[in-house]
């Protein structure tokens, strides 16, 4: 029965007749409101016996019968016999079945040896390099067969995927972009002043922009927003069993769910990097002009001359690799994603992490190489 | 568990002329019936026929177009948002997937509700969650987590939960979905088992023909076509009496094939 606003209270009064306690139940008992105190109720009184009587009760639930249930604690610790004869029977039956619930134990084993844990570790470690591994080579396998078959590829869902993680991305890559170039400009001119020579903030916005942080950011971007999109929706369709409708079919998930996110994010991470190069080199323009006050032409024609076509590429060739990592990424943590809304949100994680991480790591490969080749 | 029942004696629900959709489609409409208390009252029809969609306005999910739904003769359509609160705290649901919290355990599933709305301690709270877990013979489970669980007895944990705040109405979403048709029955004497102690109302959306013939005191047949009610009364009676083919085809499980 809902609870009225003006319900009347539970009421419990005790009197003592001989050695024993008589307790008198009445009012409303509802578990969300206070009940009266049965430890105030015994007082310091010591009775040899406790007699429970209902008068004009109303209604009732647990409230009443963990009241109850206090009573009969109290009982056995003082030794008191308790009289609940006078009970409705459905109350008895529903105290002995509280009385019958507690302290039952159904042993559940969740103990860990520290051997087992380093030995599953180990074990665990090897299945996920091995998943790793299969999963690149089905995805190389998958890239053969759309170069030999392109007609078989998913163009529509990679078009999709193209809008999705490309042209959604446009507004914050480019507010991004453009804060880092002003950042990158900022900073530069207050070491470039010194020296006055602050028309270089251009070759080092240019440089920074093109070779390092627009791929660099868009990546990140791109491991947090589309990588986490991956996982959450692959996961969610293991999860919700989808991928082993295609197993069962015989359709193999990579070419149908993995190839065109991959290709899509691929195709997508370079253009998208080369947009953030862009509004980088525009929040330099900004600084320099405002700041600095070097003409715009000024600052156009210099960092020209500081930016080649083999920086441009460089960071081409780097964002190229990072939509690949990203799609991996995402893709790989959302098929090794546990069945459940906890392992499609671990997958989530793991996917923007591995992306960073890998990042980051492909990054540090490129600067060595390109030095070495001295481009 | 509310005894001995107040007077006057109210409905426990009363669906008056109802009319539920969503982005000008109509759904459902004229839908009007009553539920005394304890009873067990089944709303039972096809797929697609909008069962679901009454038991999601029932519980607050969704707001109906038109019409009101009035608990213990209180307007639950009309009531200001904290009386609706309230009210809402006074129903149990069963979740058709059971919605456990899959990062609590058992016990915890089952005092989250109770640390939120009562002013139980915490031992009090532990001694109800054992005697839920008991009532639907999960004792001892209060330390199991629900991927630890089968099918059947995650169900069971459901039904613990939604009994937790002492319920007047307990709502069930398809119990059966998913169960072998052992577990299923067994759930179905659960779910007279606590009718019997607790008293409670039990509202059972269901196509579940062997739990509606076997349990249920009443149903409301709901049909796509009609959007809406198109039979009421004791199953039994329905199936042998109805002059409705759609419901006695439905009821003695033939299906409506093209001759």
């Amino acid at each position: 029965m809902p609870a009225s606003p003006d319900i009347a209270k539970a009421r419990a009064t005790a009197r003592t007749e001989g050695d024993a306690l008589l307790v008198e139940l009445g009012g409303v008992w509802q578990i969300t409101q206070d009940r009266p105190s049965w430890i105030k109720l015994v007082d310091k009184t010591a009775p040899t016996r406790v007699k429970i009587t209902l008068a004009e009760l109303e209604n009732w639930d647990s409230s009443l019968l963990l009241f109850l249930f206090e009573v009969q604690k109290w009982c056995v610790t003082a030794k008191a016999a308790l009289d609940a004869s006078e009970l409705p029977p459905k109350l008895r039956e529903l105290l002995g079945q509280i009385t019958a619930a507690q302290g039952k134990d159904v042993p559940v084993d969740r103990s860990e040896n520290l051997f087992a844990v380093i030995g599953l570790a180990v074990f665990d470690t090897w299945a996920k390099v091995k998943q790793i591994s299969h999963f690149v080579g089905e995805c190389t396998l998958a890239s053969i067969r759309l170069a030999k078959n392109p007609a078989r590829f998913r163009w529509r869902d990679c078009v999709n995927e193209m809008q999705q993680c490309g042209a959604m991305a446009l507004p914050i890559v480019g507010l991004i972009g453009l804060l880092i170039g002003l950042t990158l400009a900022y900073t530069a001119a207050v070491l470039l002043r010194e020296f006055g020579a602050d028309l270089y903030v251009a070759n080092f916005v240019g440089l920074v922009m093109v070779r390092e942080m627009g791929p660099m950011m868009t990546g990140i971007i791109l491991a947090g927003r589309t990588g986490a999109a991956f996982a959450a929706t692959l996961g969610n369709m293991k999860a919700g069993e989808e991928l082993d409708a295609f197993e069962t079919f015989g359709i193999r998930s990579i070419d149908f769910l993995v190839l065109p996110r991959l290709v899509a994010i691929t195709l997508m991470t370079p253009l998208l990097a080369l947009y953030a190069n862009m509004l980088g080199i525009v929040g330099g323009l900004l600084v320099a002009a405002g700041l600095l006050s070097i003409p715009p032409t000024a600052y156009w024609i210099q960092m020209q001359a500081a930016v080649d076509l083999s920086d441009l590429v460089s960071g081409v060739i780097k964002s190229i690799t990072f939509g690949g990592i990203i799609g991996l990424s995402g893709c790989l943590r959302g098929l090794q994603a546990e069945r459940s809304a906890i392992g499609v949100g671990r997958a989530t994680t793991s996917a923007v992490v591995t992306a960073i991480l890998l990042l980051i790591v492909a990054d540090a490969i490129y600067a060595v190489l390109f030095n070495m080749l001295g481009i | 568990m509310t005894q001995p029942s107040p007077s006057p004696i109210q409905p426990a629900i009363a669906v008056d002329d109802l009319e539920c959709g969503y982005e000008g489609r109509v759904l459902l409409q004229h839908v009007t019936f009553t539920v005394q208390p304890g009873e067990l009252f089944f709303v039972i029809g096809g797929s697609g026929c909008g069962k679901s969609t009454l038991l999601k306005h029932m519980i607050g999910l969704q707001r109906p177009t038109a019409g009101t739904i009035r608990y213990f003769g209180e307007s639950f359509t009309h009531a200001a948002p904290t009386r609706r609160r309230e009210l809402l705290r006074t129903f149990g649901v069963l979740y058709q997937n059971s919605a456990l919290w899959s990062s609590l355990t058992l016990r915890e599933n089952i005092t989250l509700p109770l640390e939120e709305y009562t002013p139980l301690s915490k031992s009090e709270r532990n001694e109800l969650a054992a005697l839920r877990l008991a009532q639907v013979s999960l004792s001892g489970y209060e330390d199991y987590y629900p991927s630890e669980i089968s099918g059947g007895m995650k169900k069971r944990a459901a039904l613990a939960r939604a009994l937790a705040l002492d319920p007047a109405i307990v709502f069930f979403d398809e119990p059966s979905a998913g169960l072998d048709p052992i577990t299923s029955r067994k759930l179905d004497e659960l779910v007279l088992q606590i009718r019997a102690t607790l008293g409670t109302t039990m509202i059972i959306v269901s196509h579940e023909l062997d739990s509606i013939f076997s349990i249920a005191d009443r149903v409301i047949m709901l049909e796509r076509e009609a959007k809406g009610i198109i039979a009421e009364g004791n199953p039994r009676d329905l199936a042998q009496n109805s002059a409705d083919p759609r419901v006695t085809e439905f009821l003695h499980r033939r299906a409506m094939l093209p001759v």
